[in-house]
């Protein structure tokens, strides 16, 4: 089970080229639309024109599209399987659930495939005036997860070191689980307070404004890319209205 | 720098981290810093750096950097701190160089050609773009140095900059220092408990002394001669554990974490694992504590180790936890990541009762491994809270706790001082005596030289090409 | 001189003890409790997921679980005392979670956003002075409440009244025995093992 985030450098990929903030834009225009549509089909156009955009984010074959959206297929799978074991409106209610779950999600798995976390630093603060430390303060502590995740591993080995081993007793893999998170997180607060003293160290709090060396800048194709995010919500909105499917959630 | 009957308490401590000290450093100077833990050498390397504001605790005396306080100063100030993972910000070599210029507010075209020019100062060898998370330990500390020195300070100050790296990582920074104080446009304050590696690039030593005060070395001071215990060769004893081509390859990995190793583990003596990063120290370390199963070859267990198992025909990754601890203990690098409960006082008591002991057994065994170890009087305290030697004495304590035959030891002489070192190559000393195996994995020659009866040298696997 | 040298100065960490002010550590902490959290959420998404089935015949019941979403809500502000710091950590968590996978989507983002606005109010209704059970029992509430709300627009609009009512008094316990008082006991071991020494909430008692 890997998580299917990853904190390096991103390998640049066609996507890449679109500035992080536009792929926000993005995500902020298709959010509302798919909260307020009940139906099928709206959320089915979308998820359509964001699986056209998976090969731009360099998810081209199967295996790369599945190692980042299982968490994701697994949860539409349970949303859809429970809505049509217990719903009332049946299977189509339950299917257009879990497209809606799928179109919701795809954008941010686009974004984090073709988005390097410091170019969405230096986007955020640049363009939409995020403090930068916060911002960056943010992006260290991210850096800390592949860290902890080695160490999460070390806690276990040594943890069986000392005889805690829970064999088949659920209690006992719980209390384990339980403890060895909590070494993590003791581990995680020390690491993290020693980082911010290091980053203070190197004049993170003096107080001058920060420059930024890598800049970031948002050309016609980000406009065009928020344009094209518009215009498909829009037809899909169009569609649904025009064949008379679309249902509003609140009603 | 200037100080001047300074000292500092932390609030959480009713004893003075550091007082009385008076020290004047003239620019230029290269000053070595040394004292036993917890004579307040860190600390005073925090309170120049402008880390230690009052809410950090509280302050006497005088302190200036530059005739200002050192809050003040601080974009002068340039400190490498002791672990290369807690102080890289960014995840490409570059983008973290230019930290601190940024946080200067140095105009972005301006940045890239001094951050060039730190990284061939201090032999950074490879591009701008180098993931961070694939450098090694040197080559990361390489780079929080060339950090450091990318805004042209003219203090700088190092917090045991080697004390996490092998010893070839060591000399690529004290090489890197070298480089790029040879100018003399930068003061250089270090701490380290290796002293005598940095008496070649040093001017002047100072000693603080853990009761107040500073004391200055002359010229030609050598620090103590590390305390050897006197050992007399033993025959060795019957083969306890033994690695049968054994290797092992992580999950989706190519190249193998430990190549096909043979090495036999007999009672009474002491092996040291020894060879170059990478060359999987640490995971033979790992199949021999019985806490990860080889990928190739096996690792065997004799009958004397065996006996009393309830299923002796399995290897020793696939015993129980409770019956593991009884015949092999294992001592993890960093102390912390062992440590189960709240006090010293239960943590000891554990193991025995995890190994099926009654509660009187078990803390009576407490109580006299506290009281051998020299840890009675702290049978209360939080073991997280303990000092660095004070952690690992622990760590070997709740490893020796259910007496086992075997002691598996990974690093166990890393980062401590001098007089740290001494007791715990005392203790694993006895521990031979007593009949108990052990294999160390070590970087430290000196433990080598003063427990080890045999040494398998790992070599690094010749990559194909 | 000898007063210049040691008074605080305005730049640096210098920040008066108590001060509103966000010190480094305070952004980097409270940082890497939401990223930690970000994590936990994404995997407690999947034993929720997993875990469908089982509450099937009393759907309402799940609710019993909710305490864990809100946790970094009332976790964070105890630890660093600073006004915000509840919707900064449980925010980060959301943003994490959502760009991990989880199955709600980007949808956790708003959730984070709204649901640390709601626990802040437990602190906030004491000027951010005070830290203990009273503000962390009301914070969780607060937010529970406020994640209560939203589920049950969002996602059960077909309940009957009586579901929805069962529904909001579970999350509510919930999340004042995990979330509160799970918050509380954290804050007590992290103290505890010495972690928190660069905060107010780990020498109290130390």
């Amino acid at each position: 089970m890997t998580l299917p985030l990853s904190l390096g450098p991103v390998r640049p990929v066609p996507l890449s080229a679109i500035n992080p903030v536009a792929q926000l834009g993005a995500i902020a225009v298709v959010l509302p639309v798919l909260l307020v549509s009940g139906d099928l089909l709206t959320p089915l156009v979308v998820l359509a024109a964001e699986v056209c955009l998976l090969p731009a984010a360099g998810l081209t074959t199967p295996r790369t599209v599945l190692a980042r959206t299982w968490p994701l297929l697994l949860g539409a799978a349970g949303v859809a399987w429970v809505n049509v074991l217990f719903g009332d409106a049946g299977w189509a209610s339950g299917v257009a659930l879990a497209v809606r779950v799928l179109a919701l999600a795809l954008p941010g798995v686009l974004l984090v495939a073709s988005t390097d976390p410091v170019r969405l630093a230096d986007a955020l603060t640049l363009h939409w005036r995020v403090p930068t430390r916060f911002a960056f303060g943010t992006l260290a502590a991210l850096r800390l997860v592949p860290l902890l995740a080695a160490e999460w591993q070390t806690i276990r080995l040594a943890r069986r070191a000392r005889g805690v081993e829970p064999g088949r007793n659920p209690v006992a893999q719980g209390r384990l689980f339980a403890g060895t998170a909590f070494a993590l997180l003791v581990a995680a607060v020390r690491r993290g307070t020693r980082l911010a003293a290091a980053m203070d160290a190197r004049g993170f709090d003096s107080g001058i404004a920060r420059t930024n060396a890598r800049g970031s800048v948002l050309r016609r194709r980000d406009a065009a890319y928020l344009a094209g995010a518009v215009a498909v919500c829009a037809a899909a909105l169009a569609l649904s209205v025009a064949t008379g499917t679309w249902e509003p959630v609140f009603s | 720098m200037r100080l001047t009957g300074w000292g500092f308490r932390y609030p959480s401590r009713h004893a003075w981290a550091a007082r009385d000290v008076d020290l004047r450093v003239d620019p230029g100077e290269r000053v070595l810093l040394t004292g036993p833990s917890g004579a307040g050498k860190s600390t005073l390397l925090h309170a120049l750096a402008g880390l230690l504001g009052p809410d950090e605790g509280e302050q006497t005396g005088e302190i200036t950097v530059d005739g200002r306080a050192p809050a003040e100063a601080r974009a002068r100030t340039g400190v490498v701190f002791q672990d290369p993972d807690a102080q890289l910000v960014m995840t490409r070599a570059g983008d973290d160089v230019a930290f601190g210029l940024e946080n200067a507010g140095v105009r972005p075209e301006r940045i890239w050609p001094a951050v060039e020019s730190v990284l061939a100062e201090v032999g950074f060898p490879y591009g701008r773009d180098r993931a961070t998370a694939a450098l090694s330990g040197g080559q990361k500390q390489r780079l929080v140095l060339a950090g450091a020195l990318a805004p042209r300070p003219g203090l700088l100050l190092l917090d045991e900059p080697t004390a996490q790296l092998d010893p070839d990582g060591a000399v690529l920074v004290r090489e890197a220092v070298a480089r790029a104080t040879g100018a003399r446009d930068t003061t250089l304050l270090v701490v380290d408990h290796d002293a005598e590696a940095w008496l070649p690039l040093v001017d002047r030593v100072v000693e603080l002394r853990p009761e107040g005060g500073a004391v200055e070395h002359g010229p030609g001071w050598r620090p103590a001669p590390l305390r050897l215990p006197v050992r007399t060769p033993r025959p060795a004893g019957a083969v306890l554990l033994r690695a049968e081509a054994a290797g092992y390859t992580h999950r989706g990995a190519e190249q193998p974490a430990l190549a096909a190793t043979d090495v036999a583990v007999p009672a009474g003596r002491t092996l040291a694992v020894t060879g170059p990063n990478g060359t999987g120290k640490s995971t033979l370390a790992l199949l021999l504590a019985g806490l990860r199963p080889p990928t190739t070859g096996r690792i065997a267990a004799a009958p004397a180790l065996t006996a009393g198992l309830r299923r002796p025909d399995r290897p020793p990754h696939r015993w129980r936890a409770d019956e593991l601890v009884r015949r092999i203990g294992t001592v993890f690098q960093h102390p912390e990541h062992q440590f189960l409960t709240g006090r010293v006082r239960d943590e000891l008591a554990l193991g025995p009762l995890r190994s099926g002991a009654g509660d009187d057994a078990a803390h009576r065994r407490a109580e006299e491994l506290m009281e051998r170890l020299g840890l009675a009087a702290l049978a209360e305290a939080n073991p997280f809270t303990l000092s660095g030697g004070q952690q690992r004495r622990l760590s070997v304590a709740t490893a020796l706790a259910t007496d086992p035959a075997v002691l598996v030891l990974d690093e166990p002489t890393f980062g401590q001082d001098r007089d740290t070192w001494g007791e715990l190559v005392a203790l694993l000393a006895e521990q031979q005596r007593d009949g108990r195996a052990l294999v160390l994995v070590t970087h430290d020659a000196a433990v080598v030289r003063a427990l080890a009866d045999d040494e398998l040298a790992l070599q690094p696997t010749p990559v194909p090409a | 001189m000898a007063e210049q040298a040691v008074r605080p100065s305005s730049s640096g960490s210098a920040a008066q003890p108590g001060s509103r002010r966000w010190r480094t550590v305070d952004i980097v902490v409270t940082a890497v409790l939401g990223v930690a959290f970000g994590v936990v959420f994404w995997a407690w998404g999947l034993l929720w997921a997993a875990l469908d089935a089982p509450f099937s015949a009393f759907p309402p019941a799940q609710a019993v679980m909710y305490g864990v979403w809100l946790l970094p809500a009332v976790l964070a502000p105890l630890i660093v005392r600073k006004a915000g710091a509840g919707l900064f950590a449980e925010l980060v968590a959301g943003i994490v979670s959502a760009l991990l996978g989880s199955a709600w989507g980007t949808l956790t983002i708003v959730y984070g956003l709204l649901q640390g606005a709601a626990g802040e109010l437990g602190y906030a209704a004491f000027g951010y002075r005070r830290y203990g059970w009273p503000q962390a029992l009301l914070s969780a509430l607060c937010a529970g409440l406020m994640a209560a709300v939203l589920d049950l627009v969002n996602y059960y609009p077909d309940w009957t009244a009586g579901w929805k009512t069962s529904y909001v008094a579970l999350v509510a316990l919930s999340t004042m025995v995990i979330a509160g008082a799970g918050a509380m006991a954290l804050t007590r071991s992290l103290a505890a093992s010495g972690a928190l020494s660069a905060f107010a909430s780990g020498r109290t008692r130390a």
